[in-house]
């Protein structure tokens, strides 16, 4: 029992971590249909930025320039690459994420080399006990930290001018632009809140109860993908529900492996992916999705 | 006010759209563009309100100025930041977006974001409807609804001139005499209205002037009460397939045979 809410905890913890992922890649697609494949080496400059800087000027500072390193990276692809060839097809647009992705992952990975680096946080591997149960600190803070900003990003685009603007253009963008909406500020944006929310879910990601930041952090973040896809293409709360669901099959599933072994091994890494595809099968649009994945 | 002078407009290398158009819209005045489906009243349209790029369409020639400033191939967002915002042809509304949202969306391209609340009180004041079903989904609203929720999010920005793009397309009569009245309504308010219409009746009925576009060109141009009821127009217009069927010449027939592409 102690073990189950235990899992439930940790579980909710990645799927939060997820979640951001999911969010910054959903805010992407609504906002310029750009299936954003250089996603993953965005979470792994922020989080490498934070690595490698916190010694010297403090863990506050790092994540700051973790942060604002990966924004500035989705500012500069959105400018340099998105604007100018938005009039091109997505596909386009999508294979040269992907070059920005190969680039960017390779350089990060050799920086990183086979050292796994310390993330300099100060929750380290301290717990809480509280009621029997033992609780990881440092999941803790990633659940906290995603909810303000999940709530934060909700009111963005619930309230503010550029969240009406995001949503109109996602629906029309021809309609947006004759109100006076500029498409090109909209993307912008986009990328830049995408860039911050992949720095933040780098940080967790390489916090215990992983051993640090290692060069394979950008392909770990590919896992939130089933998330994006059980949520919906188009669905900024299907990413939320996408990264919960499969934050907590994969960490039950790891959790329960000795149980579930006539399933096979490895069943954390499979749990995701199989929750997709029985997702897909039910609904090809995602939970709460408008858009088939084949259509995109 | 609008000055549009010999303006050709092409969609990509082989489609020219519009030859040598020349059309003006005065201060205050009520300016309707007719033509048959194909005539090029959207592109022209598309090239006041610079949304031909999404379209991969092109001004090659020509020009277009509004009190003097040149329009021509500026930003979509600069064309409503100078006073010209269009409502575009299928209604368009945002239908995930409530109608107060529409409207919000409506004023984001607005240069005085102070006149917002004042702007989206004059808006309701003129449609109550939509008043009523503020915080309901556009999608949810019937079809003329949608219409006035399109015309009303156009006027939030606070335009000097309003490009309606066949406000009366699928709409019952009875709605499209309300069209019809908010037309008037707008042009009393001191905002200049260019009207595309496929319903000549309505659309000489609201205007002052009339321009009938056939296959890209101006064919007719005369003061809307003169038009009504002339034999030209129907020659022209209105009972062009009919004329069409004993002496058109190859191109005329090519005019009017143009299908309606789904919206
Ligand atoms: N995006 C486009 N690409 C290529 N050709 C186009 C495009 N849009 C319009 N055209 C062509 O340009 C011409 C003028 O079209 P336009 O839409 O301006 O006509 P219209 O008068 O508005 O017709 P309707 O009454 O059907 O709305 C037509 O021959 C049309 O096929
Ligand atoms: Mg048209």
């Amino acid at each position: 029992m102690s073990n189950l809410v235990e899992l439930v905890i940790n579980g909710l913890s990645l799927g939060s971590i997820y979640a951001l992922i999911a969010l910054g890649f959903v805010v992407i697609f609504k906002a310029t249909e750009v299936v954003n494949f250089a996603h993953g080496s965005m979470l792994m400059l922020g989080a490498y930025v934070i690595a490698a800087t916190h010694g010297r000027i403090g863990f506050p500072a790092a994540v700051a320039a973790g942060l604002a390193t990966a924004a500035t990276v989705g500012l500069l692809i959105d400018r340099l690459l998105v604007s100018r060839l938005r009039r091109r097809s997505h596909t386009a647009l999508a294979i040269v994420t992907i070059g920005v992705d190969i680039v960017l992952g390779a350089e990060l990975a050799r920086r990183v080399g086979t050292e796994v680096l310390n993330m300099g946080d100060p929750w380290l591997d301290h717990t809480w006990r509280v009621a029997g149960f033992t609780f990881p600190v440092s999941r803790l803070a990633a659940i906290a930290v995603a909810l303000v900003l999940i709530v934060a990003f909700a009111a963005l685009v619930r309230y503010t001018d550029w969240g009406v603007a995001m949503r109109a253009a996602a629906e029309d963008a021809e309609a947006a632009s004759l109100m006076g909406i500029r498409l090109g500020r909209v993307s912008m944006v986009a990328w830049v809140v995408a860039g911050v929310l992949a720095a933040v879910a780098g940080l967790f990601l390489a916090t215990f109860p992983s051993p640090g930041l290692s060069a394979t952090a950008s392909t770990t973040a590919l896992r939130a993908f089933p998330a994006v896809v059980v949520g919906g293409m188009d669905s900024l709360s299907g990413a939320v529900v996408g990264g919960l669901v499969i934050g907590l099959a994969e960490t039950l599933a790891a959790g329960y492996s000795e149980q579930l072994l006539f399933l096979g091994r490895g069943l954390g890494d499979v749990a995701p992916y199989a929750v997709m595809i029985a997702v897909l099968l039910w609904r090809p649009t995602g939970l709460f999705g408008t858009r088939e994945l084949s259509r995109v | 006010m609008l000055e549009i002078r010999q303006l050709s407009v092409r969609y990509g290398r082989a489609v020219q759209a519009l030859r040598g158009v020349s059309l003006a819209v005065p201060a205050g005045g009520v300016v309707a563009v007719l033509g048959s489906n194909g005539a090029g009243k959207t592109t022209l349209l598309r090239a006041v309100s610079g949304t031909l790029p999404l379209h991969r369409g092109s001004i090659d020639a020509g020009d277009v100025t509004f009190d003097g400033a040149r329009l021509a191939r500026r930003d979509p967002a600069d064309i409503v930041a100078a006073g010209v915002v269009g409502v575009p042809e299928g209604r368009r509304v945002f239908g995930r977006l409530t109608v107060d949202e529409n409207l919000r969306a409506g004023a984001i391209g607005a240069r005085d974001r102070r006149s917002r609340t004042a702007a989206r009180e004059r808006v309701y004041a003129t449609f109550p409807r939509l008043a009523e079903r503020r915080d309901q989904r556009a999608r949810l609203l019937s079809g003329g609804e949608q219409q006035m929720l399109a015309i009303a999010r156009g006027l939030m920005a606070g335009p000097r001139l309003l490009l309606l793009d066949e406000p009366s397309l699928g709409l019952a009569p009875r709605v499209v005499t309300q069209v019809a009245d908010v037309v008037r309504q707008i042009s009393a308010q001191g905002t200049s209205v260019l009207l595309v219409e496929q319903n000549a009746a309505m659309a000489l009925a609201v205007s002052d002037h009339a321009y009938v576009l056939a296959l890209g060109r101006v064919a007719l141009e005369r003061p809307s009460a003169e038009l009504a009821g002339s034999a030209e127009m129907r020659r022209v217009y209105l009972g062009e397939a009919a004329w069409n069927e004993h002496e058109a010449t190859p191109t005329e027939r090519e005019a009017s045979g143009t299908e309606r592409r789904p919206a």
